[in-house]
């Protein structure tokens, strides 16, 4: 790679402090993928961490306050916010998992590194899509 | 060269280089993928959850402390993480600063309300 002819370097596009612009054009390899999700997932976690305690609030504190729960997370809009956290979890649990992995050093090649990440980004919605399924009583 | 320096490459301001809280963020990672394991063997157990069944898991000693400390992990794993966020995007001192302290207290009251449905159980 170092021995790579000059014409090629040339066409690629050179970012400095990348803006917004650039940023939706910018084709990230599924690593990064995988990672930038990791981040909105645990942002998006950390931003509704009252919704999720005062729900498992809800589900404890009481029998009423047990079935005001079960009411509760009946609710189309709730079930749908609900999936999306659950996604976010899942996500963020897959590739923290990645992530683990990577540190003791299982899987750091190139070619297996991309195939971990299409496969912990593939798992986060397969697993996503059992839990829908069963909130939405498919089974 | 200065007298703060010390070597020929690193520049000694007191910070950690944030070695602690690289390992603090995979500690309290593995701690709760076990939660996490706990909580998805008891649904395998007990199949379809009753208020006694859920309520009781968390009446146990035990379960209420791993609770306890996954939760406290929880936190703590999300400070190391949003502080990593604010450090990335916002570069003023003192807007990042008062981001930091705002996500602080944040968890911090979050987590009093934590020990507070627990310990009603």
């Amino acid at each position: 790679m170092v021995d790579a002819p000059q014409n090629i370097k040339k066409d690629r596009p050179i970012y400095r402090n990348i803006g917004l612009a650039q940023l939706i054009k910018y084709r990230l390899p599924w690593a990064g993928k995988v990672s930038i999700l990791h981040r909105i997932s645990g942002a998006v976690l950390f931003l509704l961490l009252p919704f999720i305690l005062y729900l498992f609030d809800q589900s404890l504190a009481s029998e009423l306050s047990y079935q005001k729960f079960q009411a509760f997370t009946s609710n189309i809009l709730v079930k749908i916010i609900s999936l999306g956290l659950i996604w976010c979890f899942l996500h963020h649990f897959c590739a923290g998992i990645r992530y683990l992995l990577l540190d003791v050093e299982i899987g750091v090649e190139k070619s297996e590194a991309n195939r971990s990440a299409i496969f912990v980004f593939s798992l986060g919605v397969a697993l996503t899509a059992v839990v829908g399924l069963k909130m939405f009583g498919f089974y | 060269m200065p007298i703060y320096q010390i070597g020929p490459k690193r520049l000694v301001v007191g910070a950690h280089y944030g070695l602690k809280e690289w390992i603090i963020q995979r500690v309290t990672a593995i701690v709760m993928v076990i939660f996490t394991f706990v909580l998805l063997i008891d649904y395998c157990i007990t199949g379809s959850p009753t208020y006694e069944g859920w309520s009781g898991l968390f009446a146990n000693q035990f379960m209420k402390l791993l609770t306890f400390l996954a939760l406290f992990s929880l936190f703590y794993h999300a400070w190391i993480g949003v502080r990593d966020i604010w450090m990335d995007y916002i570069k003023p001192v003192s807007v990042r600063l008062t981001l930091q302290v705002l996500t602080v207290l944040y968890l911090v009251a979050c987590a009093a309300y934590a020990v507070q449905i627990l310990w009603k159980v």
